[in-house]
């Protein structure tokens, strides 16, 4: 592998470690709310 | 060496270069997604919508959608452990040779952390959220999925989809327990609808996939028994299905609507049933494997229109009232 080619490997994979810590952070924030909503709905009786 | 340990070796050989070739940094969120089994998960997601819809009660619209989540998630997780166990197989099979792990796109290890990490989440939220008894029918059907199909029947018995389809069957159950917090005559009766279409369904499949099957070594009726008696068999179980499919109508939890969509489409399925015996090729194999999946989204859509229409009726006349 050249050098250049070893560069724009190491992009593409650090570019798809980015998307997927965002997706996880996504998940983990939806989680939350989730979590916030159906505690309400359930002290409230639904 | 013989055929068969020479077959062998050549899955363990896949096996371990599957398990070397994968650098877990190229794999991407979608390769995750497809660990899911998202085609699949439609369908299990549709039929547990139908029996929360059709269930007696009512249910909060925030928990009636954590508990088809659950369902999601539940299902994806288990098809998730499965890639991951059947990944020496799915390498050698043209179906599946494409999916995340044989591709070399997610490392085993990984897969099966996702798998175990989702299906623990999901019965523990649906538990907490919903309630237990629709979270242990959950926690049921992911462990019938991975341990009783997946590990222990699918590679032994040609009855592997008979015994196994049940963890398919789950998901109307479930739909209904979220929101009865119970196990009753009619989603027993949902689940037996689901059960008794799961082998014909497949076994069409299998006909005209039987190669792939005896090359991976999977004991499907078609390679244990033969063509002629998965075809008689597909026959039995068809026929066996449309008066079980009107089931439903005789207990009271379906009317007119679903009645004429289960009789219709039940007795065309049958006749596909027939087709596929008398026309032994694939092209009718085919034909009925591509209706089977039409026949079961129509049985649990008339369900959930009717109920639904009901629903809209009595808010109706509660407005009107």
């Amino acid at each position: 592998m050249t050098t250049m080619a070893k560069r724009g490997y190491q992009t593409e994979v650090h570019r798809r470690q980015k998307s997927k810590n965002f997706a996880m952070l996504l998940v983990l924030l939806g989680f939350v709310v989730l979590v916030y909503l159906v505690s309400v709905v359930r002290i409230g009786g639904g | 060496m013989t055929d068969t340990s020479l077959e062998v070796a050549g899955i363990e050989a896949t096996k371990k270069a599957q398990d070397l070739a994968v650098q877990p940094a190229q794999s991407r969120v979608g390769d995750y997604f497809a660990l899911l089994k998202p085609r699949v998960m439609s369908l299990v997601v549709f039929t547990g919508f139908a029996g929360l819809v059709a269930a007696p009660g009512a249910l909060h619209p925030l928990l009636a959608t954590v508990a088809v989540l659950c369902i999601a998630i539940g299902a994806g997780a288990a098809g998730a452990v499965n890639m991951w166990y059947d990944r020496d197989i799915d390498a050698v099979m043209q179906r599946t040779r494409r999916r995340p792990i044989p591709a070399g796109k997610v490392a085993p290890e990984e897969a099966l952390a996702f798998g175990v990490t989702l299906s623990l989440f999901s019965v523990m939220l649906m538990g907490v959220a919903v309630n237990w008894t629709a979270a242990a029918l959950l926690a049921l059907a992911n462990g019938f999925y991975v341990f009783v199909y997946t590990v222990w029947l699918k590679r032994r018995t040609p009855h592997n989809i008979v015994i196994g389809g049940a963890a398919g069957a789950f998901p109307p159950m479930i739909g209904w327990a979220a929101v009865t917090g119970a196990v009753s005559v009619e989603s027993i009766a949902l689940f037996m609808i689901i059960f008794m279409w799961t082998p014909p369904h497949f076994w069409a499949l299998a006909l005209y996939r039987e190669g792939d099957y005896a090359k991976a070594g999977v004991p499907m009726l078609p390679v244990v028994a033969g063509k002629e008696e998965t075809r008689r068999q597909i026959l039995i179980y068809a026929a066996l299905l449309l008066p079980l499919s009107l089931a439903p109508v005789a207990l009271g939890m379906a009317g007119a609507i679903y009645g004429v969509v289960a009789a219709t489409m039940g007795a065309y399925f049958l006749w596909l049933a027939i087709r596929v015996r008398r026309a032994r090729d694939d092209a009718s194999a085919r034909r009925m494997f591509g209706f089977s999946i039409l026949y079961l989204f129509a049985l649990f859509a008339a369900l959930i229109a009717e109920h639904g229409a009901a629903g809209i009726w009595l808010a109706a006349l509660g407005v009107l009232g």
